[in-house]
């Protein structure tokens, strides 16, 4: 994904390497030759000075591989579910269920794993089966809750906002039944693997894949510049295109280096060499590396990116949210793509749901309370309009890391709780006063 | 206009009998309307005439509450505007139906995408497709990487009549195509039609200026109220008829 245009197209919003008729010709800036676009420099200028704000109130704990690392894990489930969250919002609903939604699934998947498949199936605790069968389940629960709101939505018209705000009350409750209403714990050791620190690949796996997104990253790169020239399209300088894919390598290795720079503690790393009957050598050391639930959200982005940016769904969604009648008179079955918006969304439900309840290393009644505030505040701080039609999965990625380095930094900085929420409550308003003025300012010119 | 149209064999699309009613109102009242092969058939009334809902029945926006369409002489049966363009019927609607937010080879391809063998929309096809189509229609074109809202009016227009254009319309209709152009636009819509016309296209021109009419059209369907007050050839009848159809409502009456 080269492009960094907020709608799916590949060339719209792009700074225009067409000549306009009548604009006289001027040298173009640095930024209009790599084709960036200011609303994700903004994003990440403010990420960056988020980071480097706390780093120095903490003295220095803020930017340490142990807390980049954290904050990694912390914002995997939100963060997969915003992606979704900007197809809702891009058709022009909304979402106010998929916390309740999180937990409904989670529900479901603790009680796959500790009660369906070790007691009716017979297959015991920790069998390797365990894990995928609980996913499954996990994931077709999501997809017919979700698939079922876009129903609602989009069949019987009835707005997002109540299906939702009905289905936050719904599916928190439905998920205390399934449980009766306890804590679910101890999971399956495999599940358990997808939730953060107790499933990472370790440093050379951590390479290996840090290497296959460079070559993946590059090959991106060079594809759309060939697919560019091959129909005789204007192309960036070949120092810029160089530049992104130096700016874009060095980015990814210096994040698996920082997750590979968090050691496992030695008293760790000696139980784990007893367990296998064997002692630990003088002076061994391990990282963490990648953990796995961040490569679950990888793989969620480049799927939902190409969804977004390759596929007719994608480019059906973005066209009615845009002007739902034009997509309609298009042939485009709208009601039918409401279905399936909430469909994905329900499947991402399900994702986090796995993510969250791995890293609790339980299923909990509160699981992904107001975690429907925060996907919602990550999409929208991420430039997905409320108006609809526009919107980019990286920038929903990228308004939910935000979110989760403010509320960590403060909780390290030791704000209480309560001015934490305010202060979140706070920038999101101001982050959506910033993006209507930054978009009247585009309009105006 | 020269009436050179032959008028004996089938036609190409004939809406027989329709009606179309919003609650209470008869937005399209037992109209009749047809047009043959390489034949332009101007729909005149004032706004509110049913001159839209008329022609969104046939390109599948609405469905007809009584009424035959046939296409070739065989009835046609079109549920929505997919099967409209199975037909190989091409509007331009009057609201001219673009995603403001898509560039312009994403509104022209829109539902109708190329893709690639992997399944894949294939962006750089499409827009290579339009700058083709676009140099034949509106060489000055170049806001191919915009989206569709940063460009004119007449620009707009220009997209959407693209669209119809470009998927091999045998049957084109246009609603009020020159309503946001400047009189150099419209001048190139009108050279348009005539060379639509010479491939055999019929079209559909819906109007409320009279002398586009006058001057594109080899008949005139004039509706009021929902109804069809008649239908003329245009050598046949003089502006003043065409108005008196159009303010009262009146067939003009015939000389010998
Ligand atoms: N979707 C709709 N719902 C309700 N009434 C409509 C709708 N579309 C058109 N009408 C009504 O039908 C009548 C004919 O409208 P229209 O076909 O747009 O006229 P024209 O195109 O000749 O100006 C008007 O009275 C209009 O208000
Ligand atoms: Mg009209």
């Amino acid at each position: 994904m080269t492009d960094t245009s907020s709608s799916p197209s590949p060339s719209a919003g792009g700074t225009g390497s067409d000549a306009r008729p009548g604009a006289t010709p001027t040298k173009r800036g640095l930024f209009s030759q790599l084709e960036l676009d200011a609303r994700l420099l903004g994003m990440v200028g403010a990420f960056v000075l988020v980071c480097i704000a706390f780093n120095v109130v903490t003295g220095g704990q803020f930017l340490t591989p142990r807390n980049i690392f954290n904050l990694t894990i912390q914002t995997v489930s939100v963060a997969i579910m915003a992606t979704g969250m900007v197809f809702v919002i891009v058709t022009r609903h909304i979402d106010l269920s998929v916390g309740s939604l999180l937990a409904t699934c989670s529900a479901v998947m603790a009680m796959t794993q500790t009660l369906v498949t070790p007691e009716w199936l017979g297959l015991g605790l920790n069998h390797p089966l365990t894990a995928p069968i609980t996913i499954v389940v996990g994931i077709a629960a999501g997809l017919l809750i979700g698939a079922f709101h876009g129903w609602l939505v989009g069949y019987l018209s009835i707005p997002a906002f109540i299906v939702t705000l009905g289905g936050l009350l719904v599916w928190r409750n439905v998920a205390w039944y399934l449980t009766n209403g306890q804590t679910i714990g101890p999971l399956d050791s495999t599940f358990l693997k997808l939730g953060g620190i107790g499933g990472t690949l370790g440093e050379t796996w951590s390479w290996i894949v840090g290497i296959i997104a460079v070559l993946a990253t590059l090959f991106a790169l060079w594809q759309a510049r060939r697919a560019k020239i091959a129909h005789d399209f204007p192309v960036k300088p070949v120092w810029a295109e160089v530049l992104m894919g130096v700016v874009f390598t060095g980015m990814i290795l210096a994040f698996v280096a920082i997750l590979n720079a968090y050691q496992v503690p030695s008293r760790r790393l000696e139980r784990a060499f007893e367990a296998q009957g064997l002692t630990m050598p003088e002076g061994y050391t391990a990282g963490y590396g990648m953990p796995i639930s961040v490569l679950v959200l990888i793989a969620v982005a480049v799927v939902m990116t190409l969804i977004a940016r390759r596929t007719r769904l994608g480019r059906y969604i973005f066209a009615t949210g845009g002007n739902p009648d034009a997509a309609e008179l298009s042939g485009i079955n709208t009601r039918l793509l409401t279905v399936k918006v909430f469909a994905i969304m329900g499947v991402l439900c399900a994702l986090a749901g796995m993510v969250a309840s791995a890293r609790l290393s339980f299923h909990s009644n509160d699981i992904g309370t107001l975690d429907e505030l925060r996907v919602i505040a990550a999409a929208v701080i991420g430039g997905t309009a409320l108006s609809g039609g526009i919107g980019t999965i990286y920038g929903a990625i990228l308004g939910a890391l935000i979110m989760q380095s403010l509320q960590s930094g403060m909780a390290m900085v030791g704000v209480d709780a309560p001015l934490q929420n305010i202060v979140v409550g706070a920038v999101l308003v101001f982050a959506v006063l910033i993006d209507i003025i930054y978009r009247k300012r585009l309009g105006a010119k | 206009m020269a009436d050179n149209i032959d008028r004996s064999g089938t036609p190409l699309v004939e809406m027989r009998d329709i009606c179309v009613s919003f609650g209470g109102i008869h937005a399209v009242d037992h109209v009749s309307v047809d047009l043959y092969p390489g034949e332009v058939v101007g729909l005149l009334g004032h706004n509110g005439a049913g001159k839209s809902t008329l022609i969104k029945v046939l390109s599948g926006a609405y469905q007809a509450d009584s009424g035959d369409i046939y296409v070739d002489g065989e009835r046609a049966t079109i549920a929505n505007p997919r099967d409209a363009r199975k037909y190989n019927i091409e509007t331009i609607y009057q609201t001219l139906a673009l995603a403001d937010n898509l560039d312009a080879s994403s509104n022209l391809f829109l539902g109708r995408e190329i893709t690639t063998p992997l399944g894949f929309v294939n962006d750089a096809a499409m827009e290579a497709e339009t700058r083709k189509i676009m140099g034949r229609l509106n060489p000055n074109f170049r806001k191919f990487a915009d989206p569709v809202s940063a460009l004119s009016g007449g620009q707009r227009q220009s997209v959407a009549i693209a669209r119809a254009v470009y998927f091999n319309a045998r049957i084109l209709i246009m609603d009020e195509p020159t309503a946001a152009l400047g009189p150099q636009e419209t001048k190139m819509v009108a050279e348009l039609i005539q060379e639509l016309r010479k491939d055999g296209i019929g079209i559909f021109l819906i109007s409320h200026d009279i002398h586009d009419v006058m001057d594109l059209c080899d008949r005139v369907s004039v509706m009021k109220n929902g109804e069809l007050v008649g239908t003329e050839l245009v050598g046949d009848v003089t502006d003043d008829d065409i108005l008196g159809m159009i303010i009262l409502g009146k067939k003009p009456a015939r000389a010998a």
